[in-house]
This record gives structure tokens, sequence and C-alpha cells, in this order.
């Protein structure tokens, strides 16, 4: 796995001593959440017969599909010191695009969905990167717009729309290669590319440029704006394309989905180890994230007697619990 | 009114001062914009509305006000710190799902045990924040998860309360003033000169300007952050209990949701800049009055949620772009 750090803090400690500290700092910064998710995969299959079984793997891993679209573009947003809250409505209002949309032929269910959801996340990226507005109030906006239009379509929420039954829709998530969904598939070649752009593209250095420092990206002369308003949309096209794959898996376009699943992607991206103050992080430390979140879920599922509002009660002790852990090693780095 | 800039933002440096007419104008629209859009809108409704400019309609709009002008109280000067706080709507939930457990020992005691529980989660956040270092929006997400997952806990599902004098509490009141308003109302009186007369105000507003300075100043930044938390955890709990008392229920699976943002809406739209060094509590009490008014006007108007949604993204987007004017410096432009 390779991260990315520009953080001027991390470069120019000069003393020897502390380097060492501050790498293998870097590493848990890095791991920390890859260690816990192999500890929970160790423990569960060791408590659990059936958690090791093929059925729940898959489960598992179409499960976490949803969640780690949005995570993907929250991970480019959150580098570039930005914040995305709009996507758990822009993933609903995606869903329920794609659902309304299959009635009129697969094209129009994938061509709908992202057509609408990529102009939200273009007026959010020009207000935020143009207009100079905080990311976090436009997409907070964004969050009650992408909502309000969802209702608006939907007779307040009280419609349904179903993909009809033989539609060739319903294969994108409900079919499988080899045994591997297509949800799961999709995420691995989504996240691949995700990899390929930032490490491999001036534009992903740029995101971690201006994530760094935006003063100094903007100095040198990158193209500051183009690259926030396009982190946006990518943000805002993934959260739709996460809702065309549950439109499509669940045959139908749910309305009250996606509810607090921004708050859900942003746990992801932490607990994989991108700052949130940007210029830093992983594309596979956020897939890592949100396997550890979905992991919990199934485990807390398992233990019969457990309410299941001890995910809640989990999730947020282990965020928190990886969070001061970075921090605490990570002090000698970064002060 | 009640405003406090810090040295460190205002006075920064002398050739600032040439420029200082020119900024007025953006200065006066962002001082007063959200008392000029009160004004206005009242005035609408005046005209508009039929039986606005009664008492029954004008006492429910304040009651249903007051939870969330207290939760943005406390928001506010976690705001002014250059902080957020994202537990609050699990704060309150909290709260009030413990008020059933224990309102069998007494009144007074059920609401200080809640009360309690919201100085807990405050200073959980506040020592994350000021002693681990965690960024303030991870911290208080963590705890938002984790704190909605423990009300259900003990909640389970909604409970009713049945307490003659807790009931008094949510339904009756002073003078003509029902209590909740009442309370909310010496609230803001309170922090307002909490803010502006005392060291500790004085301190959180140096400590949002600029927390490096307050440091090398020898402010105590620490004990000044976790009070903060501390207080915006009571006064969300305080809202918690007023919301059970109203409605003479717990529901720890709804009650305040989704008030992390009305609240941080209401304070922004107020003029308070989520970029800290700032606290605007009279401005943060006609942002929730303003919100609040404006989801009323929709209702009166007939207007349908999903409509009422689109509408108040587009004022919150307006009210922001509108305060920015100018005289922004790029600091306010991140998160």
């Amino acid at each position: 796995m390779s991260a990315t750090e520009v953080d001027p803090a991390t470069t120019n400690s000069p003393e020897a001593a502390m380097a060492s500290r501050a790498r293998f700092a870097a590493l848990v910064q890095r791991q920390g959440a890859f260690a816990i998710f192999v500890l929970v995969m160790v423990v569960a299959s060791f408590s659990f017969d059936s958690f090791l079984s093929r059925g729940n793997l898959t489960g598992i891993a179409v499960q976490a599909s949803f969640l780690a679209m949005l995570a993907l573009g929250m991970t480019f947003v959150i580098m570039t010191g930005g914040i995305d809250l709009s996507v758990g409505s822009v993933f609903a209002l995606g869903g329920v695009l794609a659902a309304w949309g299959s009635q009129h032929g697969t094209l129009v269910a994938f061509a709908l969905p992202l057509g609408v959801c990529g102009l939200i996340g273009l007026v959010q990226g020009l207000v935020i990167a143009r207009g100079g507005l905080p990311p976090f109030i436009v997409t907070l906006a964004g969050l009650l717009f992408a909502r309000g239009l969802l209702l608006l379509l939907t007779d307040e929420g009280a419609k349904t729309y179903k993909v009809p039954a033989g539609s060739s829709f319903r294969k994108l998530a409900q079919s499988d290669l080899l045994g591997v969904p297509y949800p799961v598939l999709l995420v691995v070649l989504f996240f691949a590319i995700g990899a390929l752009v930032l490490h491999r593209t001036s534009y992903g250095a740029s995101v971690l440029a201006i994530g760094g420092q935006e003063d100094a990206a903007e100095l040198m002369g990158l193209p500051v704006q183009r690259t926030k308003v396009l982190t946006y949309v990518a943000s805002a096209l993934l959260a739709g394309f996460g809702g065309i794959m549950i439109a499509s898996y669940t045959s139908s376009g749910v309305t009250i989905l996606g509810v607090g699943l921004e708050l859900e992607a942003i746990a992801a991206v932490v607990l994989g180890g991108t700052l949130l103050t940007g210029g830093a992080g992983t594309i596979l430390g956020s897939l890592i994230g949100v396997l550890l979140l979905q992991v919990i879920k199934n485990v807390i599922n398992q233990v019969g007697s457990l309410d299941s509002d001890w995910q809640a009660v989990v999730s947020g002790s282990i965020l928190l619990g990886v969070v001061t852990l970075q921090r605490w090693l990570t002090r000698a780095e970064r002060t | 009114m009640t405003d406090t800039a810090s040295p460190a933002t205002t006075g920064a440096s002398a050739p600032e001062s040439s420029g200082r007419s020119r900024r007025v104008d953006s200065d006066w629209v962002r001082r007063n914009g959200v008392f000029v859009a009160l004004v206005l809108l009242l005035l609408f409704n005046l005209l508009f509305t039929d039986n606005f400019a009664t008492e029954g309609t004008l006492r429910l709009q304040l009651v249903q006000v007051a939870p969330v002008l207290i939760v943005a109280l406390g928001m506010a000067l976690v705001i002014g710190t250059e902080g957020i706080d994202l537990s609050v709507g699990a704060v309150m939930a909290l709260a009030a799902a413990l008020i059933p457990l224990y309102i069998g020992y007494g009144t007074g005691v059920s609401i200080g045990i809640s009360l309690a529980a919201g100085v807990v989660v405050g200073l959980i956040a506040g020592v994350l924040v000021a002693h681990v270092g965690v960024q303030p929006i991870v911290a208080t997400l963590g705890l938002m998860v984790a704190g909605r997952g423990v009300a259900n806990l003990f909640g389970g599902q909604i409970k009713s309360i049945r307490d003659e004098s807790f009931r008094e509490l949510g339904t009756g009141s002073i003078l003509g003033i029902p209590y909740v308003v009442a309370i909310a109302a010496v609230i803001a009186v309170v922090v307002g000169l909490v803010v502006r007369r005392t060291t500790y105000g004085r301190q959180l507003v140096a400590i949002g300007g600029n927390k490096l300075a307050a440091e090398l100043a020898g402010l105590p930044v620490k004990r000044v952050l976790v009070t903060t938390y501390v207080v915006s955890g009571l006064l969300a709990a305080m809202a918690g209990i007023l919301l059970a008392a109203r409605s003479q229920a717990s529901d720890p699976t709804k009650l305040g949701l989704l008030m992390e943002l009305s609240a941080i809406t209401a304070v922004v739209i107020g003029g308070t800049p989520l970029s800290g060094g700032q606290v605007r509590i009279l401005g943060t009490v006609a942002g929730a009055l303003l919100m609040q008014l404006i989801t009323a006007t929709l209702i009166f108007h007939n207007i349908q949620d999903s409509w009422a949604q689109i509408v108040q993204a587009v004022i919150v987007i307006a009210a922001v772009y509108v305060q920015l004017g100018r005289g922004t410096t790029r600091k306010s432009r991140k998160t």
C-alpha cells in the first residue's frame, strides 16, 4: 500500500531519533484499521462457525459495496481538505432515479441518475471552488436539496418505483462473475481506478497538493478550482452510482435510504487513515475502513443476544479508539 | 449586540485599516443580514398569512424554536473555538431516554441524571479534542454514532413519561410565557453575558481566532476547550429534556435527529463564521428564529415538505454567500 504524504509538517522534522518513531507512527496511521480488521476477522472466525462461510463473506462484501462507493468519493474530497455531507441524500436520489428510469430502459436507468447527481456535484463544486463558500455548509445545503428533490419525485416519499420484472437493469447487482457478485467487482475496479488516478495523474497530485496547502498549490500554478470542482463532481457521481447499484440490488427505489450514510462514509475514510485536514491519505485504507464497519455490523448480528443498537456503540467506540491511537502515535510527528 | 471578535482577527495589522471604509458595506450586511431577513419574513407573514399575528401562532413558533435555540447557543460557543459538535442530537436522545428510567426517584433527580449524561458526553468530546488532539468533527462524529446507540440501549422504544411536575415543565407557563421559551431566553442572555463579560468568553474567542497565539500567551487553552464542549453537551441535554417534557415521551431513535445540522445552520446564518474567533449570540438567536419562521411560512402556505427542503437549501447558501462578502480571509474558506 502506498501512501502519499505531502504535509509539510511531516517532512521537515530534523531529529533522526524522531524520524524512526514518525515512520512507525505513520505505519500505524495507515495500518491501524487494517490491524483491527484482521483482529476482528480472526476473533469472529473462531467465535462463529458460519462467519467464514462463503455465503456470509459474500454478504458482507455486497453490503459493504454501496458504502464503499461513497467512501471512495469522500476520500478524494477529504484529501482536498473539504467534506461532502450530501452523499447520503445523493445516493438515495440516485437510487430513486435509477428505479424510475429503469421503466424506460436500462440506458435511462444509468444516464438519468448519473446526469442529475453529476449536476448536483457540479453546482456544489462551483459554489465551493469559485464562490469560496465552506464545503461543510454547501454540501449541507446539498443534503437538503437532494433529499427535497427525492421527496418531490416520490409524492413526499409515499411512492416506491419498482424495477420492471424482466429488466436487464436487475442484472447489474444481482448477477455474478465466477461467483463474485457484480457490485463487489465494480468496487474493486473503481478503487483500482481511484488509486491509479491519485498516484499516476496530475489531477491526483493536485488533489493532495491542495489539501496540503491550498495557497501554495495556487502559487505553484496548479488548477485549484478545476481540481476542486472535479472532485465534488466525482463524489456525487460515485454516490449516484452507489444509488444505481442499490436500486438494481433491491429492484426498487427505496426513499428512506442513505440517511446518515455520509457520516458512515466519513468514518470509514478516517478509520482508513486519511487525515481530515487533507493532503494525505490512502485509497485502500478507505476500503478497509468500510470493510471494518461492515464486519462489525455482521459480527453483532451474529451474536443473537446483542441488540443491534450495539452496532452503533461499537462502531462509534472503534472510530474514537482508532483516532485516539492515531493521534497519540503521530504526536511526535506533528508537533 | 453580542458580538465579540478576537484581537487576532480584527485589529490584525495597520495597513488593513485603509481598506476599512470599503469593507463597511459588506460588513454591515454580514452582521445584520439575518436581522433584515427576519424582519422581512415577519412582514411578509403579517401581510400574507392568515391568523399569523395571533398569540397562539406566535407562542407555538417560540415553543418550537426553543430547543433548537438552546442547542444552537452551545454550538455557537463550540464553533467560536473553531470546533464543531455533531454529537448534540445524540445527547438530546440520550438525555430524554434517561428520564423515564429515573423519574420514579423524583423529577429533580431524573433531570439531574440526564444533565449529568450531557456533561459526561461533553467531557469526553472536550478531552478528545483538547488533550488527545482529535479533530472536533471526528471526535463528535464518533460520539454521535455511539451516543445514539447508547440512547437506544437505554430507551429502546418510545416510552411515555407520566409525571405531573415534568409535564408542567413542558407545557406550563410563567406570566403567560411557556417555561420552555423562558428557559431558552434565560440561557441566551446568560451565554451572551458569558461571551462578552467573562474571562472565559474572551479566552474562548481568542483560542478560536488563533489557537497557537492563545497558547503562547499562556491562556488555559485545554481547560477552555473542555469547558466549551461540556457546556454544549449540557445545553443539548437540556434541550432533550425539554422536548421530552413537551411530548411527555422519549423516543431515542427519533428525538434530536439532524438537530446538529439545524443548530449549525442557525449559528452560521447568524453570522458566526465556521473558522472560529467570533461568537455572535444575538445573531444565533435570530438565525434560529429565521430558520423556524422559514419552515413555518412554507407550512402556512401549504408548501410541500420537499419544496421546503429545497428552499431551505437555497436560503442557507444565499445567506452564507452574503456573509462572506469581500472582507473574508482565506482561512474562513476552509471547511
